[in-house]
């Protein structure tokens, strides 16, 4: 009775409440179990963004954030510098515009002034955290989904 | 022949180990095995409680890895089986009264002399739990649908699949009304959320109280409700397959097998 008086109304059943908190709370315990996938996350992302532009290798912060209903990795990536954005003879990839990222600081040692543009923000929820992870093979850490 | 060394874990304390490696030896060795139940939980021994052999206890556990006493003296067996007996835990010592390669050696040297070796854990992460993973090949993950349980198993289930040793759990204490409502975790959430196969479904229920009080195992009481529950533990780990009690209403272990066969 209560329960259909409690559906009538709308509210979330605690179970749902628990599973959702679970789920969290996982991925939470499981990032903080590998910290050599952060390492090796944090090296992958930071070659990605070094193709467009400079970016200052020793003050790269990852961080893990829950926010509502998801874990969000925030990581701050101080560039340092930004080419000319008019390259004719490459073909205009997408990539090629580096986003409007303020005026072209005086190139290089721009670091500490420069406000950091935060370079990502990527949000993990979806899949339940995958097991048969943090294992320390040998080389490849990526965090496989596993089943 | 090489016997089943299965650890029964859990990482949270007082979610039902003890219970489980009592009532799944027992129906085990009901079903005609040669059973041997090692309790590892050192200073908090139960197990001899919990099966009613406390009166029996000459040697332990730790007497058998100093060498004061040969296996063989320091196992109780239980008269109402033809094949079931335990060792018992010190219940004066500390954890670390005994190392991981004791340990191992004496499973090693029961699984000589049975089919099954089961191995009680004490709650932790921590040196008791280590001793009592030693010598195991598989592991049963004990857990209750409750959150903390649930992290405390998901921490215990990433140790074990660092020792490669292939994971079951058992969900103890459901309360299916609760499940029906909305209030509490259903089976199938908690084998979501741990991804491991299931292998047992124990709802909550006085009757484990009551035959723990008695110091009986449940599969020797024709009349327990919780009887055939442990009987199918006990099949399934044979390697039968025995389809699911269905606690839900819905056809949750049809889903449920589905999700495990595909996953
Ligand atoms: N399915 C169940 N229904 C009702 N009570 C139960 C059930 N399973 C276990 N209990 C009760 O829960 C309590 C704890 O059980 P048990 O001693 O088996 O847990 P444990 O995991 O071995 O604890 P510890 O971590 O202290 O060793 C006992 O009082 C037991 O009777
Ligand atoms: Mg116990």
């Amino acid at each position: 009775m209560i329960e259909w008086v409690k559906k009538m109304f709308g509210q979330t059943p605690s179970s749902s409440t628990a599973k959702e908190r679970l789920r969290l709370v996982l991925m939470t315990d499981h990032l903080a179990l590998a910290p050599e996938i952060i390492e090796s996350m944090k090296r992958d992302l930071v070659d990605v963004i070094s193709r467009y532009v400079e970016v200052d290798r020793e003050k790269v912060e990852v961080n893990f954030e829950r926010e509502d209903k998801a874990l969000a990795m925030l990581a701050n990536i101080p560039i340092t510098a930004v080419a000319r954005p008019n390259k004719p003879e490459e073909e205009p990839k997408a990539k090629a515009e580096p986003a409007p990222a303020a005026e072209p600081e005086p190139v290089a040692e721009a670091v500490a002034a420069e406000p950091q543009a935060k370079a990502t923000t990527s949000t993990m929820s979806g899949p339940p955290p995958t097991r048969r992870r943090r294992k320390k093979k040998a080389g490849g850490s990526k965090p496989a989904p596993a089943h | 022949m090489a016997a089943r060394r299965i650890v029964i874990t859990s990482g949270k304390g007082g979610v039902g180990k003890t219970t489980t490696t009592a009532n799944v030896g027992a129906a085990l060795a009901k079903r005609g095995h040669r059973v041997i139940l090692i309790d590892a939980d050192i200073g908090l021994r139960n197990l001899d409680l919990v099966l009613g052999l406390e009166k029996r206890i000459v040697f332990d556990l730790v007497e058998v890895a100093e060498g004061r006493c040969q296996l063989r003296q320091a196992l109780i067996k239980d008269k109402r089986f033809e094949s079931l007996s335990i060792l018992p835990a010190a219940q004066t010592r500390d954890k670390d009264a005994i190392t991981e390669s004791q340990f191992a050696a004496i499973v090693e040297q029961a699984a000589e002399a049975a089919d099954y070796v089961l191995i009680d854990c004490p709650a932790g992460i921590e040196a008791g739990f280590r001793n009592a993973v030693a010598g195991a090949k598989e592991a049963i993950v004990v857990t209750t649908p409750e959150v903390s349980a649930i992290r405390d198993a998901d921490r215990v289930v990433g140790k074990l699949n660092d020792k490669h040793l292939p994971i079951r759990l058992i969900v103890n204490r459901l309360r299916p009304d609760m499940v029906r409502s909305g209030d509490m975790l259903s089976v199938e959430d908690v084998c979501e959320i741990l991804s491991v196969e299931l292998i047992g479904i124990v709802p909550d229920d006085e009757e484990i109280i009551d035959t723990t009080n008695k110091g009986e195992p449940i599969v020797l009481d024709d009349t327990a409700r919780l009887r055939m529950i442990y009987d199918k533990i006990a099949r399934r780990l044979e390697g039968d397959v025995v389809p699911f009690t269905n606690f839900d209403g819905q056809s949750l272990l049809g889903r449920l097998f589905g999700a495990l066969k595909a996953g």
